[in-house]
Parts: C-alpha cells; structure tokens; sequence
C-alpha cells in the first residue's frame, strides 16, 4: 500500500498505477456532481442526440474540468460571504452506489480519470474503471469539517437553483484531500471483497450456506 | 408561552456540531482496537479528528444534517401547536447560520425549500406528560443511513427466520450485511419488534437515544443486544466498509405490541455519527445534555 499526491488533470498512466488500498492526496480543481447532476449529464449530453443550445455552455466548462479530472459525489453545507464568494463548511461524501446506472458513461463520455464518494461502486464502473484508466477515491463518510479544510476556493457554482446547493455542480479547488482508493485499473474492488467474505460470515452465524 | 426560539436554535447547534461523549468514546474504543495503519484505523483516526474540529468550530460534524426529528414532552398545559411554530422557526434560522444544510426537497418538483420547512418536514412526535417540565429530544437522521434502514417480516423465509427472538437476530444481521458501509459504519441500530410498518420505525428510532453503555432493564433483550453487536462485529464490514473489526458500536432493542397477523422487525440504522441532543425547560431556565 503506497501513498501519493496527485494533482488534476491527472494522466491514464498515473491512475493506471495506483492499486487498492493506495493513500492519494488530490489537489487542484475537482467538480462535485450527485444525483441531479449525473441525470442532467446523461439526458443533456451523454444520451442525447444533441446538446440543448441553452447547455452548451455548462457543457463545454465540464469538458474542460472533467477531461483528466475527478467528480466528487457531495452535497455540502456552504456559507455565502459579504463579497458574493461561497466557502465549503462541511463536504463529506455521499453514497455513491446511486449513480451506479451513470458513472461507467460519464468516465467513458467525459475521460474521467477519478471518482470520490463513499460506500463503492458496482460491477459497471469497475469495468469501465479498467477499461478507460479510471480508480473510485474512497472519501471518509461524514469527516465533513476535516474535508472542508481542504477545499481552498470555491471557483464557481452551476445548475444552484434549478437543483439546490446540495445537488449543484461546485467547482473547487482542493489542496491535500485524503482518499483511499478502493476500486482500481486492474479489476480490484475492497467493496466486492468485503461483501463476499461478510455474506461467508452471516452464513455462518445464521446457520445457512449458500444464502 | 415563552420565546424559546434561540434555546431551540442552540439545541440544533448542538446536535449537528457536537457529538455525544458515549459515542466518541466508543469511536476512540474502537480505533484502538484497529490494526495500526490499517484503512480502517485510517478512517476512524480521520473520523475522530473530524468530531474534534467541528466542535471547535461549530460546524456540522457531518455535511448531510438529515432530517431533524424532534421527539416533545411537554407537560399539560403547553401548546403542541406553538411548540412547532417555534421549533420551525428555530431549524429556518439554523439553516441560516449553516448549522444545518438546506435537505427538504419537493419530490414533484425536484426543489429544495432552502431552509428546511416542508411538507412533514422537519418530522415531529409530541406527547404530553406528567412532569411539570419540557423536555425536547433532537436526532438528526441522515439520508444515508435512511438509506440502508429495513424493516422485514417474519416469518422471513430466505433466512429461515420464525417469529421469535431467534428469528429477530438473524434479520437484523441481514440488516448489517445488505448495508456493508454505505450507511457510514461502525453504526448504531435502533431496533422495533412488534408495533405497525409507521410506528416501527418511529419506535426504532427512539431506541437511537439510549446511551451506548445503558443496559435494557429486560434480560433477554439486554443478551440479545450484547449478541447481536458481538455477531455484527464478526462480519468484519468495519468502519466504512474497508473491512475491519468494529462494525457497529451498539445495539438498542425495544418490543411493542403488534397485530396477531403482523410480526414486523424494523432496524433503523444510525452511522457513527449518532447525533442526539436534548433540552429541558423547568420554571424557566434551559438545560442541554
């Protein structure tokens, strides 16, 4: 189990490095998106016949940002200062399983190379992990204020009032974000490991095999 | 009735910025007892500096506040209605102050009211009792550990489990397993056996305010409990599901009677940021704790 620092846009060849149990500190601008957002990127971009005019903007911005770049499955509490400027109060990760039926699209359509959340991902991801140099970045659940420590800038917000500030699409600046990776390049998953041997466990306590 | 709109205020601050010392400690309990090194101690050491700094400065231990469920014991006399109206006014203004984070969204129009108010939102159980006091109970109930809540029916045939405590102990594991760490693990169950599909989780989330190192005053629920988290850790889920050797930090188990038809099992499941805080109001001086 190594330990990095990376810092975005990151290269395939510096994912493809990076295995499960790996501590990566993450700098530079990261993108939060939940369950709003990934529905609007599949309806909007990725499964559309074409862009609606009046989204080409946000579009062209999260080429930029996501190319080489990291979603951050987030809602966070935020404050809004006198001049205008947002700061992050709490930022810890949110499930990330629900966007399973998204996420393998969005790292293919937008290349993707990181996905931060809690709890893992399915079977899905891990393959377009593989397949398009991408690892899921296991964030501590609920480590809100540490994380917020991190974030240096609030570079800008979309979407805030169609989806509210906890679905919005942030762009952030962070600076030495702690994460493990627990889905890699190589077809390991820890989530799909530890489910197997608990299912083995509750067998035994339950007295049934094969449940 | 007295203005006890900043005291309510207060009570919200507390929840969602300072945790509980029984849980704390049973954080720190279980992060010794990690392999060190390992990503579970990782997380739990990450864990407890995170409690540390958001009661330093204020701010939500955890960025999703959940929905605020106040539990109000007011004694005869006192107005349930008026109670509310300050109590809502109070979660607006600490959703102002970023106590809170705006969570009430409507599910026909996807909007989220932005200060907490909504349709049954936040979620409110009053009962009038004979004390001559106020008593207000906060459990702040985020949506992941919602999420990975369950409520089953026994006889529960995939597991072979009949209606008898045997039965309760194998779907409450169940429980444990579906939720490996999304509700953030090592969490705290709050169980119901018997009551309706509405009140078994309203009586398993009361369960969530026992102290962690309380002991059920009935004995076979009192084994049951020390059972279920010694079996629960033995899953070795661990903290966030990384694998490890704590995968709750307690059990809290509560009967109620039920329709001969129906026997339900409800496991509302708290993460480790088991967030509850409670006020009191006696000849009109405010006590927290």
């Amino acid at each position: 189990m190594a330990t990095y620092e990376l810092r975005t846009p990151i290269s395939e060849e510096a994912i493809r490095a990076l295995h499960v149990g790996d501590t990566v500190y993450l700098s530079g601008l990261i993108v939060t998106g939940r369950d709003a957002a990934h529905k609007y990127m599949i309806e909007n971009f990725i499964r559309a016949d074409s862009v609606p005019e009046e989204e080409q903007a946000l579009y062209g911005e999260l080429k930029r940002l996501l190319n080489g770049g990291v979603i951050y499955h987030c809602g966070p509490v935020v404050r809004q200062r006198e001049d205008g400027r947002w700061e992050f109060v709490a930022a810890g990760p949110t499930t990330s399983i629900r966007e399973e039926p998204y996420e393998a699209d969005v790292i293919a359509h937008f290349g993707l190379r990181g996905v931060i959340g809690k709890g893992g991902m399915g079977p899905r991801t891990l393959q377009a992990c593989q397949e398009y140099g991408a690892v899921y970045f296991h964030a501590v659940g609920g480590a809100a204020s540490l994380i917020a420590d991190s974030v240096k800038e609030v570079v800008a917000v979309h979407k805030k009032d169609e989806f509210g500030v906890p679905e919005a699409f942030w762009v952030i600046r962070v600076e030495g974000f702690p994460v493990v990776v627990t889905m890699d390049t190589h077809g390991r998953s820890i989530h799909e490991q530890v489910e197997q041997s608990s299912k083995e466990a509750l067998g035994q306590l339950v007295g049934l095999t094969g449940i | 009735m007295e203005d006890l709109v900043e005291p309510f205020v207060e009570l919200v601050r507390r929840a969602a910025t300072d945790l509980p010392a029984d849980v704390e400690s049973a954080l720190r309990a279980a992060r010794d007892r990690e392999e060190p090194g390992s990503a579970a101690a990782g997380a739990l050491e990450a864990i407890l500096q995170n409690v540390d700094l958001a009661r330093k400065r204020s701010t939500p231990i955890c960025q999703d506040t959940g929905v605020p469920i106040f539990y109000v014991y007011y004694p005869q006399g006192m107005s349930p209605r008026a109670l509310r109206a300050q109590i809502e006014q109070a979660v607006a203004e600490a959703t102002r102050r970023a106590y809170l984070r705006p969570n009430a969204v409507d599910p026909l129009t996807g909007r989220n009211s932005g200060n907490n108010l909504g349709r049954g939102f936040p979620s409110f159980h009053f009962e009038e009792w004979e004390e001559e006091f106020l008593r207000v109970d906060l459990l702040l109930k985020g949506g992941g550990s919602e999420n990975v809540s369950a409520q089953y029916k026994l006889p529960y045939g995939p597991l072979k489990a009949g209606r008898d405590l045997e039965g309760v102990r194998k779907v409450v594991l169940d429980a444990v397993y579906q939720a490996q760490g999304k509700g953030c693990a090592p969490g705290v169950l709050g169980v119901a056996v018997g009551a309706d599909r509405g009140t078994g989780y309203i009586h398993a989330k009361e369960q969530l305010f026992r102290p962690l190192d309380d002991t059920n005053p009935v004995p076979e629920l009192a084994a049951l409990e020390q059972r279920l988290l010694k079996e629960a850790n033995e899953l070795s889920i661990g903290p966030m599901g990384f694998g490890g050797k704590t995968t709750l930090l307690g059990v809290k188990i509560g009967t109620y009677h039920r329709l001969p038809a129906c026997y339900f099992v409800t496991v509302a499941y708290m993460c480790w940021a088991c967030r509850r805080a409670r006020m009191e109001v006696r000849d009109g001086e405010v006590v927290y704790g």
